[in-house]
């Protein structure tokens, strides 16, 4: 299979940007349109323009991560972000929130929500790649074949 | 607007249970994923359909509110349906390679005594 | 706080199980599931003198917030679910093989307990189609885990029809949200319960109906269950048989029995009727099976007909009884998976016809059995007795002769069909007749694969000085059975015979049908000690059975007097 030289250099210059508008998403869906679901798919999406540009195997290669596993991370975080909200608040996912304000920049807002978004833009992230990297690699094996 | 909604999700629900009752693997997911739209757009019009504002406190006023409820829901619906499609399609993908086909008809060897 | 741990500590375990060292990763799951037993019997332990736990996620108030309620009956399943999940965990260890549990079999375990743990704690209509999707999920994975053949194409009927189930409890949880405005359950039922709408809220019970019948496979909606669930490995399927279609009937029985009262009144007659057929079906389809997982895959349905019949007659005593038969059903199902685990791992088959024996070579597996189906077919002093007769009595005083007869006979005929599995498996002798394709062994078996030297051998066989297997001189006259051996076990175990097959094990891979000499006592221990631990807790339900049904009545009259519930839920500080 023959890949687009074309396509190529955009799947380059489009990673970094929508890597980064997932950021962007993340950090500000805890009180407007945004959030750990979307930017995960977001960021997904740069890794699935260059599977799609440069093919399964090349990625993994590059990329060394364990999807599986970085699934059970995002979890892990999700948990933590619930769990400090039952020990030191009321309840299981009680939010808390630290806003410290910094001269020039401007009111920074962090909390167990943000956390919690966190964990599911792990979640969402590793199992998008997980599912689009096994299909593509199965795909590409039955091209060989 | 209250008609033209109801009937498009009459008209998608019944190409998704059209397309499901169809002998292949991929129609069956095309209409599986037909199915979980309509339900979306089912639930979205359980709140009132006149256009209302964002239920963002601060953007709009309370009384000018659209129901946030039923658009939680749908996201939420969204989410879960993207997850078990992308399974879906997965398995049936390994199905249609175990089988050499797409014809669900031929996935009987379970049902079967050896 | 104790509340939320059913939820926690499975989830703390799915991850715990990550860790790549494989004792650590089972020491995990062994000790998370034992904690969640202690968490979950100490709930219901502190219920016992009425009264629930509430808490709501967030901070935020019901109905606003998502409620996590345990009343009695949600007490009572997660202690039955408990004790089964810490027993399936005990069994996976030796059954399930390697490549399975490097991908995540551990984990989607744990998630498919926080499931489960998560649809019987939830108070909120919505959150019980999330926790629902996350039990489908794991399961569809676990189901479908390995990817043979016939895990894939039972895997898509098993996804396809749950997912039309799924979608259709979504329309319904839509079109609740806009009768009544709110999905909180204490909510619904305090404001739905006085309506004066039949139309739509028999349409919305009967949604409900439809979408946990598919998961709870009750009569025309079963056929995915008997495709389906014999595929995976037998852990797997002792766990979806033992729980997963009783959380379709536990929510059957919150949702319309909390909810939708004066509808179910309605639909008694559809449900009565229903109910009697899936059991007869079951049972029938029961009789004709000649494979025991798919013999008692065909039970699962005919019990959740009993279940259903405890629904449909909607009195106190009817529904305890239907209480204390799905807690004896889970237990039992699960004992009788797990028996046809242990026979499979001893003589490698399945099949009714080709096992045999087992009365003599292992009479505790017998016995293990024998307390398992008596108490499914309902034999004193057992549990399935003492549920069956408050079901019977219910019947009889609502005056539906009907149903009861059916439950009756069909009774009758799960003994027959326990007797058949008796007189195959357990006192028939085992056939002589070899497997011509014998069944490569699990990866876990290579290397460690050593005759025990004290097990009895087939005929034809011998041991040589140094406990070596290899073939009598005179061989077995049977030409059949010669040729058989002559291809299987090399004359000469360090002749290039045994080479070519490779994988370090002494005979190579081809030996399924000399399994059943290889009667390694380590393995037989972590097989038969949760079956022990299940049976106990049968033998023990069925003497304590005063206690039991006592909180049988309190788990039905927390269903059907919501007052309780809706009080304590919506108005905590009153």
């Amino acid at each position: 299979m023959t890949r687009s030289v074309f396509f190529k250099f955009l799947a380059r210059l489009m990673m970094p940007v929508l890597l980064l508008f997932s950021l962007v998403l993340l950090l500000r869906g805890h009180n407007q349109p945004g959030g750990g679901f979307v930017g995960g798919l977001v960021g997904a999406s740069s890794i699935v323009l260059m599977t799609l540009a440069y093919g399964a195997d090349d990625v993994r290669a590059r990329l060394r991560i364990d999807f599986l596993r970085a699934m059970f991370y995002g979890v892990g975080i999700a948990l933590v972000a619930g769990l400090i909200g039952l020990i030191f608040g009321d309840a299981f996912q009680d939010a808390f929130w630290w806003k410290p304000y910094i001269q020039g920049v401007g009111r920074l807002e962090a909390g167990t929500p943000l956390l919690f978004d966190v964990g599911v833009y792990v979640v969402v992230f590793s199992v998008t790649c997980s599912i689009v990297m096994s299909m593509a690699e199965e795909g590409e094996r039955d091209d060989v074949g | 607007m209250v008609l033209i909604f109801a009937v498009t999700t009459g008209v998608i629900f019944a190409c998704g249970i059209y397309l499901m009752l169809r002998r292949s693997m991929v129609r069956l997911i095309i209409g599986l994923s037909l199915l979980t739209y309509a339900v979306n757009l089912l639930i979205f019009s359980m709140d009132d359909l006149s256009t209302r504002g964002a239920p963002i406190i601060g953007a709009t006023e309370p009384e000018k509110m659209a129901d946030p409820l039923p658009q939680a829901l749908i996201l939420t619906a969204i989410v879960i349906s993207f997850g078990v499609l992308a399974f879906t399609l997965a398995l049936a993908y390994r199905a249609s390679q175990a089988v050499q086909s797409d014809n669900m008809d031929v996935l009987q060897s379970t049902d079967r005594e050896v | 706080m104790l509340i939320i741990l059913p939820l926690l500590i499975p989830l703390a375990m799915g991850i715990g199980a990550l860790i790549r060292f494989r004792e650590v990763r089972r020491g995990v799951v062994v000790i998370g599931t034992f904690l969640n037993m202690l968490v979950c019997l100490t709930l219901l332990l502190g219920l016992q003198a009425g009264g629930m736990y509430v808490s709501q996620m967030g901070g935020h108030p019901a109905p606003y917030g998502i409620s996590i309620v345990v009343d009695t009956l949600s007490a009572v399943m997660l202690a039955v679910t408990s004790v089964i999940a810490f027993g399936v965990v005990l069994f996976s260890r030796v059954t399930i093989d390697a490549n399975r549990e490097r991908f995540a079999y551990y984990p989607l375990l744990a998630f498919l307990l926080m499931g489960i743990n998560f649809a019987f704690l939830t108070g909120d209509l919505f959150t019980l189609y999330v926790a629902f999707e996350v039990m489908l999920m794991s399961s569809f994975v676990l189901l479908t885990l390995g990817g043979e053949r016939g895990q894939l194409e039972g895997g898509l009927k098993y996804v396809t029809l749950n997912l039309i189930s799924s979608t259709i409890f979504l329309i319904a949880v839509g079109l609740t949200y806009a009768v009544a405005g709110t999905l909180n359950l204490a909510d619904l039922s305090r404001r739905l319960s006085g309506i004066e709408a039949p139309g739509i809220t028999t349409l919305l019970a009967g949604l409900f109906f439809i979408a946990f019948g598919i998961k709870a496979a009750i009569f025309p909606l079963f056929f995915w269950l008997p495709a389906s669930y014999h595929t995976p490995p037998i852990a797997v399927t002792a766990m979806f048989g033992g729980v997963l279609t009783k959380v379709g009937i536990y929510s059957m029985w919150r949702v319309l029995g909390m909810v939708f009262p004066q509808d179910l009144v309605y639909l008694q007659p559809l449900i009565l009727t229903i109910a009697a057929l899936t059991m007869v079906t079951g049972v029938l389809g029961a009789i004709a099976q000649t494979e025991v997982r798919r013999l008692l895959s065909f039970h699962i349905i005919s019990q959740i007909g009993y279940l259903l019949m405890g629904m449909g007659l909607m009195t106190e005593i009817s529904l305890s009884g239907a209480v204390f038969f799905m807690v004896h059903v889970i237990l039992a199902k699960t004992v009788l998976f797990f028996v046809s685990g242990i026979t499979h791992e001893v003589q490698g088959s399945y099949y009714l016809k080709k096992l045999g024996g087992f009365q003599k070579s292992h009479p505790l597996v017998a016995i293990l059995f024998l307390v398992g189906a008596l108490s499914l077919a309902g034999i004193p002093p057992l549990p399935g007795f003492w549920a069956k007769l408050t079901l019977i009595r219910a019947g009889l005083e609502a005056q539906q002769y009907g149903i009861v007869a059916v439950a009756l006979v069909v009774s009758l005929l799960t003994l027959y069909s326990m007797t058949k599995i008796w007189h195959e498996v357990f006192w028939k002798a085992k056939p002589l007749d070899i497997d011509p394709h014998p069944q490569p062994l699990p990866t876990t078996w290579r290397g460690e694969l050593k005759p025990s030297p004290l097990a009895p051998l087939p005929d034809g066989l011998q041991r040589d000085t140094e406990g070596k297997v290899g073939m009598i001189h005179h061989a077995p006259t049977d030409p059949i059975l010669r040729e058989t051996l002559e291809k299987h076990v090399p004359v000469n175990p360090e002749g290039e015979g045994s080479e070519d097959q490779g994988g370090g094990a002494p005979f190579g891979d081809r030996i399924g049908f000399l399994k059943s000499t290889f009667d390694d006592q380590g393995r037989m221990g972590w097989l038969l000690a949760p079956t022990i631990l299940l049976v106990v807790c049968i033998i023990v339900i069925g003497i304590f059975a005063e206690p039991m049904y006592q909180i049988s009545v309190q788990a039905a009259v927390g269903v059907l007097e919501p007052e309780a519930y809706v009080q304590t839920v919506l108005f905590p500080g009153e």
